[in-house]
């Protein structure tokens, strides 16, 4: 990989192509006109073909190292190291491209699929290059593969992949995308989460995030150089965020460190943002000044991260211990069951979250809601009830407001309407609240 | 009463008594499965219970064994006890015997090396005691006219009832579980309800 | 067998972890059950006084949760 020029590493393309200005530019994932499909040969002649030749597989990892690509699924880790660590382990290799975005208020990855399956794929295909993998998986929700076999007939077609791609449906569970419980269906169990003493990555399974693999594929062709042209020195490149603010949510492409007040057109009327997603942390509106940006850096001193990538900005209008209280509950109900702790703490966390979105609550739910709280931090098998305490914790502290509105019988939201996106299969009747 | 006589009759002995024990020894294992107390007990008492009384009925099947190979009035190879029907008299019956030793031996030895071993292969050998008592207590009946007739059979046939009750009751706490699946839903379901009790509970004492 | 070392420490696998609830009566200075029965191991370092204890409580353990393992 060469330093400054981007080109140097793309094999000749045709010169009507855009590649070179489309390398320098933004947005780099997604296209630049809203609303165009990308086929097989939009995609070549915006982007051009990966590099074959003279790239080893070990270039790729030490490209993804200078690049400090890290990994776009919420855990941020980095992804050299994850290669590296798979690459080095024995027996079988496998590589999974993660697009089972749980999340329900996460659209990024369905944008990404929809515009760039083909970056996604590059992006995999790659990766499966530099592990030596046997066998490659690309996990889907059910719905999405019809998506993405048009993309795959099309490279089947061209004969640009090496290696077969398997696509695995993952059921419409939140935890269905978590490490271990993807592990386990992709090896033919249940989307249950393990406790598997070995770390998946050293068992020989790479897993990342669709996006993840779509910087990679654009990390192959134009250098770690380049993608290190936006972004923040710590944590370089683009990221795909969703930003809900009330009518469609919007999927955007922006660099790290980017000023959240700029991206979230923050307006007066808000009174909140939460960060990362439902397992993600609500900020009082106040916190968004010019210094908060998008980095977890930054974002680690106000005590929340980018997570899945989720920007939602809470109205005046709707009461913020009711949406709280209603994502709980779906996060108490896609609990595995599995682990005595998150399994008795989350639904009675839930229904007093109720409690206290309700009118006059007990003193005793606030106590009882902060000891189950503690009870079930890091005593699961994953990250379920750590992140589902983190929400409510956060929602607690910054609607504290609210709870002593409450406390006297009123509410200061006029508005009942549900704001934030829950998945249709769990209605919320009149009857869970009083 | 010559010494073959003695041999015979502690043989016979030494099974009814292991025969008993391994109906108390399974009437345990229920109860640790259940997290049913016993009055009285701490839970890692009826642990060590269950461990302890199965290794005195090992004891004593070691000397059941042990007597009714060295008795001459019938010939039975050492390698009878747990090469199944490789015994000259009574190959059948005999031959249940070794297959239900064997069957304990394996539980006994993945037990003493629990700490080393996959939970799931654990669990899979150690539930071969569905299979091993009965096929224990059918040598017993037919391996000799004792307890066929009298107070032995009496004493058989209550062994027989005792460890029936035991397995309808472990089914039917079985089915009275929730399953794995459901208890998400029926714990939000219940916290729900509690929750709505105790605010109607309120709203009269409000209204009174 | 094998003696602890300084870096051994307890974990139970809370999936395997049904709340029996053994651990805990055979090993309170480490763990305590929290109010639905199921085990709150302290994961430090295991001091040597308590190995017997702790490997007595891994054994008893009738789902096979609990165990020692190095850091």
């Amino acid at each position: 990989m060469t330093a400054a020029n981007p080109q140097a590493v793309t094999e000749p393309v045709p010169a009507a192509s855009g590649a070179a200005r489309q390398a320098a530019g933004l947005p780099r994932l997604l296209p630049p006109a809203p609303g165009v499909r990308e086929d097989l040969e939009a995609h070549l002649a915006r982007f051009g073909h990966l590099p074959r030749a003279g790239l080893s597989p070990t270039s790729l990892i030490d490209a993804a190292e200078q690049a400090g690509l890290t990994g776009r699924g919420g855990a941020a880790f980095p992804v050299y190291r994850k290669l590296a660590v798979v690459r080095r382990a024995r027996g079988r290799k496998v590589i999974v491209a993660n697009g089972a975005e749980s999340e329900p208020a996460s659209r990024k990855d369905a944008a990404l699929l929809w515009h760039a399956p083909h970056l996604v794929l590059d992006g995999l295909q790659m990766a499966a290059e530099a592990i030596g993998a046997d066998q490659v998986y690309l996990y889907l929700h059910r719905g999405q593969e019809g998506k993405i076999a048009r993309a795959l007939h099309e490279r089947t077609a061209a004969g640009l992949d090496r290696r077969g791609i398997v696509v695995t449906q993952a059921p419409p569970r939140f935890l269905a995308g978590q490490e271990t419980a993807l592990v386990n269906r992709i090896e033919g169990g249940p989307a249950l989460p393990t406790f598997a003493s070995p770390l998946v990555p050293e068992r020989g399974i790479a897993v990342h995030n669709v996006e993840t693999l779509a910087h990679l594929a654009l990390i192959a062709r134009y250098g770690p150089d380049w993608f290190r042209q936006v972004g923040t020195a710590a944590e370089p490149g683009t990221m795909l965020a969703t930003i809900h603010r009330g009518g469609r949510p919007e999927v955007i492409e922006a660099p790290l460190g980017s000023q959240l007040s700029t991206l979230l057109d923050h307006s007066g009327a808000a009174q909140a943002v939460l960060i990362g997603g439902y397992h993600g942390t609500w900020l009082p509106a106040s916190a968004v000044d010019e210094n908060l940006t998008l980095d977890n850096r930054t974002l680690k001193r106000h005590g929340a991260a980018l997570g899945a990538g989720v920007l939602a900005v809470l109205p005046g209008q709707v009461c913020g211990l009711r949406e709280a209280a209603r994502v709980t509950r779906y996060l108490a109900a896609e609990s595995a069951g599995q682990c005595g702790p998150c399994l008795n703490g989350l639904p009675r966390i839930a229904a007093a979250m109720a409690e206290l979105a309700g009118s006059r609550p007990r003193r005793k739910t606030r106590e009882d809601t902060e000891r189950w709280a503690g009870l079930v931090t890091g005593r699961g098998a994953c990250h379920h009830p750590d992140g589902t305490v983190r929400f409510v914790r956060s929602a607690l502290t910054v609607f504290a407001d609210e709870l002593r509105r409450h406390a006297t019988g009123r509410c200061s939201a006029p508005s009942s309407q549900p704001f934030l996106p829950l998945p249709d299969r769990m209605p919320m009747s009149e009857e869970d609240w009083i | 009463m010559t010494s073959s006589s003695a041999f015979w009759y502690a043989s016979r002995a030494t099974g009814v008594v292991a025969l008993l024990l391994l109906t108390l020894v399974f009437v345990l294992g229920l109860t640790v499965n259940r997290q049913t107390r016993l009055p009285g007990l701490p839970r890692f008492a009826v642990t060590d219970l269950h461990r302890n009384i199965s290794l005195l009925a090992v004891s004593f099947l070691a000397i059941h064994v042990l007597t009714a190979v060295l008795d001459t009035y019938v010939h039975i190879p050492v390698a009878a006890s747990v090469i199944p029907f490789a015994s000259g008299y009574e190959r059948f019956w005999l031959g249940l015997g070794a297959v239900s030793l064997d069957l304990m031996i394996a539980m006994i030895i993945t037990s003493l090396l629990r700490g080393r071993l996959n939970r799931i292969t654990w669990r899979a050998i150690h539930l071969t005691a569905y299979l091993s008592w009965p096929v224990a207590f059918v040598h017993s009946i037919y391996s000799s006219k004792d307890m066929q007739h009298g107070p032995m059979l009496y004493l058989a046939v209550l062994c027989a009832l005792i460890l029936a009750a035991a397995v309808i009751w472990r089914l039917a706490s079985g089915a009275r579980q929730t399953p794995r699946a459901a208890r998400v839903a029926a714990l939000l379901s219940q916290a729900q309800r509690e929750r709505q009790a105790e605010h109607a509970r309120r709203m009269q004492k409000a209204s009174r | 067998m094998r003696t602890a070392l300084a870096k051994d420490a307890l974990r139970v696998n809370p999936i395997a972890c049904t709340g029996h609830g053994v651990c805990a009566e055979l090993l309170p200075e480490l763990i305590e059950l929290d109010e639905w029965g199921y085990p709150i191991v302290d994961s430090s370092p295991l001091p040597a006084a308590l190995e017997r204890d702790a490997r007595r409580a891994v054994n008893a353990c009738p789902a096979l949760a609990l165990k020692i393992t190095r850091k």
